[in-house]
């Protein structure tokens, strides 16, 4: 018995070190989470199968996970069971988790000054905000958006406005809204001015009114927030009143979902969604439609968001080289040429902007310039240690000033006495 | 003979085995270290889980939204449980009649139940959706205001509900619909025969005997009303700020975007307490009144 079991041992770990030695092959794990749907699954795929057709010495297997927290469940679940992906596209905003949680490592290590100097550097510093702390770069931008205004002309047009010209301020978002929502002879209103969708995660969304009002929400450390800013309390003021003092946006909290749809079919003459939207609104809207940034208060401001690469710590070395390279490789000019054609996400490097395939597509749809043209006054999305309580406390307290429970005052402080809590910690 | 025993044990013990090893790996065995996690910090990173005696029920006593899921979920399981068994009994009576196109209504009933329910809640997404939805755009014809049914905290737990009920009524009405099946039919005539009217008839007779049913599906739809909530991730996400949240969901929000499984762990050792308790009572207390004498 033992005997023959030793041989069939022998034999298998002989045959396993031959396979070893006669292929220098490297396989790579790399799961990616889909948002908006569409052409991204198709797109990753066809870009990682032309890198291993260039590269016959890596393989890469690319693995659809899910909603962006569908994949954060999956890579983090997979880590702390010991099997990562060596590679992984997940929300930027989960860099301190993944670093609280030990499964993640920089990439700084694996690249030479010289790459650090041109490649790390030639990113959107937005973008970076959330890719960095620390003074080492932990996530690689890739999947990235920024919320926008779509505007219906047609409705303008009707209500007497220019069509070709957006509310540059908030003062002017109001105004417009005011002549933009009609209602019908029993009073009911049959066109909105204004819809910022906010269920689920409303902070986002209000990011677009907290940065241009001039607050930052959290330190770059991720450990300390301001959510009672005087300034926050005024930007959430604003919201509130959109629909309870001005009557320009539906009361109460407002789907994501239905939000596109709500606006092709006239619901509302402004929206406020991500730049993930873009080909969607393209195709389906029935009307003339414009984009522009967020409106300034004190200045302009939105958030970044989406999706980055992070590098997984459980792999040897020769693997993670040979996931850096690849994340080079599909971040480089080309690639997000056609991964920013195919989705609408922005694409992270202003080089890639200078390519043929970009130029040629934003000649032809000028919109697509205007998240990048934001770019310029974007900030890190909501990101801190403990990221999903800090967050969902934030959540809940925009929430019960929407809903009209809490004062923005009262709600705010709750919230950032809840948030220091959570993060004593980590200071 | 004293072999012929051993031999006996060894085929007791085999038979058992199967449903024995899927039970404690899969139902006795998490239970139990669900248990003991709830006296462990979380472990992070480089930190390790230690050993922290009761903290975790004290942040449970003290956390707010602990106590407002709760009390969600108190009246989901209030509403939900009456209502769709009394729905469920009311169309299953229904459909038992004889009465043109009652496969197709049987049919009908029953389709919720085999449609996912993640994918149901797309579509009530839209029945809900203010303005443009279905529910508004009936009520705009009698020129009722839009109402916001999800993005609202006074309605948006009574949405989930109707959900729910909507779901479940379909599924009970299927074990009503058999056991009314087995009642023979000669009670009735001799029922009608006496004088007995319909609604006599049901309240004495066909009531009663349909007890043990009740039973079943009582307990069934008390475990779904902690069990199901999965339209609650597509619709609000337990929002608007918890309005709609219940205790599983917030065990999932716990778990797996705040990831403090040990927390996690300490509330869903509440919700078996809470679900062994019911379960003892229905089974101890109502077992003795269910069959008919």
């Amino acid at each position: 018995m033992f005997p023959k079991m030793f041989k069939i041992a022998s034999v298998a770990s002989l045959a396993s070190l031959a396979a070893v030695g006669s292929a220098f092959a490297v396989d790579l794990e790399f799961y990616f989470p889909v948002a908006v749907g569409g052409a991204a699954a198709t797109t990753i795929e066809k870009l990682t199968a032309d890198y291993v057709t260039a590269n016959p010495d890596v393989n890469i297997e690319a693995i659809y996970a899910g909603s962006y927290s569908d994949a954060g469940v999956k890579a983090l679940t997979a880590a702390r069971g010991g099997k990562p992906p060596q590679l992984s596209v997940l929300l930027s905003t989960q860099m301190f988790t993944l670093i609280d949680e030990d499964v993640i490592v920089p990439f700084d290590d694996f690249l030479s000054a010289e790459e650090q100097e041109s490649w790390i550097n030639g990113f959107y510093p937005s973008f970076m905000e959330n890719s960095q702390t620390g003074g080492k770069t932990y996530g690689i931008p890739f999947q990235r958006s920024t919320p926008v205004l779509y505007w219906n002309k047609k409705a303008f047009a009707e209500a007497g406005l220019n069509p070709d010209v957006a509310p540059a301020n908030w003062d002017e978002m109001v105004q417009f809204g005011k002549k933009l929502t009609k209602k019908d002879s029993s009073g009911n209103v049959s066109q909105w001015g204004v819809r910022i969708p906010s269920a689920g995660f409303p902070y986002w969304l209000f990011q677009g009114l907290s940065t241009p009002a001039g607050a930052i929400l959290a330190n770059s450390d991720g450990n300390k927030t301001n959510f009672n800013d005087p300034k926050v309390v005024e930007a959430l003021e604003y919201l509130v009143d959109l629909s309870a003092k001005h009557g320009v946006m539906q009361p109460g909290s407002i789907e994501w979902g239905p939000t596109p749809k709500a606006f092709f079919e006239g619901e509302t003459a402004m929206m406020w969604t991500t730049t993930g939207n873009l080909v969607n609104v393209r195709k389906n809207a029935p009307f003339d439609f414009g984009v522009a940034m967020l409106p300034a208060k004190e200045r302009r401001g939105a958030p970044t968001g989406g999706g980055n690469f992070y590098l997984f710590k459980d792999s040897t070395d020769e693997q993670k080289d040979a996931a850096v390279d690849f994340v080079q490789w599909i971040t480089s000019p080309e690639q997000a040429a056609v991964w920013s054609i195919a989705t609408g996400y922005v694409a992270p490097r202003p080089d890639a902007w200078e390519t043929d395939a970009l130029k040629a597509y934003a000649a032809d749809f000028p919109p697509a310039l205007v998240a990048r043209d934001q770019l310029k006054f974007a900030v890190a999305e909501l990101s801190t240690y403990e990221n999903g309580k800090v967050t969902q406390t934030f959540n809940d307290a925009l929430a019960s000033a929407i809903a009209g429970e809490k004062t923005a005052q009262e709600a705010l402080d709750q919230a950032q006495a809840t948030a220091d809590r959570i993060l004593k910690p980590y200071r | 003979m004293r072999n012929s025993a051993r031999h006996q044990w060894i085929y007791a013990w085999l038979l058992l085995s199967p449903a024995m090893i899927f039970l404690i790996t899969f139902t006795h065995y998490p239970a139990i270290q669900t248990v003991v996690s709830s006296f462990f910090s979380t472990a992070r990173g480089r930190r390790q889980s230690v050993f922290i005696g009761w903290d975790n029920y004290t942040t449970l006593m003290v956390d707010e939204v602990f106590w407002k899921v709760l009390v969600n979920n108190f009246w989901y399981a209030v509403w939900t449980i009456p209502l769709s068994i009394i729905l469920s009994l009311a169309m299953a009576l229904w459909v038992n009649e004889k009465l043109r196109g009652r496969g197709f209504l049987r049919m009908a009933y029953f389709t919720p139940t085999v449609l996912p329910l993640i994918a149901v809640a797309n579509i009530w997404l839209f029945f809900y959706t203010p303005g443009f939805g279905l529910i508004d755009q009936i009520r705009s014809l009698f020129a009722y205001p839009e109402q916001n049914w999800m993005g609202s905290p006074d309605t948006a737990l009574y949405s989930m509900i109707a959900v729910a009920i909507w779901k479940e009524a379909g599924f009970f009405m299927i074990f009503y619909l058999a056991a009314l099946q087995t009642i023979p039919p000669s009670l009735r005539e001799a029922a009608s025969i006496e004088g007995a009217g319909k609604f006599y008839y049901f309240r004495r007779v066909a009531f009663p005997l349909l007890m043990p049913t009740t039973l079943f599906v009582s307990v069934n739809a008390v475990i779904n009303s902690f069990r199901l909530v999965d339209h609650i991730f597509v619709m609000t996400e337990g929002g608007p700020n918890n309005a709609s949240s219940l205790l599983l969901f917030y065990i999932y929000e716990v778990a797996f975007d705040y990831w403090d499984t040990a927390y996690a762990a300490t509330l869903t050792v509440v919700m078996l307490a809470i679900l062994t308790t019911v379960a003892i009572g229905q089974f101890f207390f109502l077992d003795k009144k269910v069959h008919y004498k």
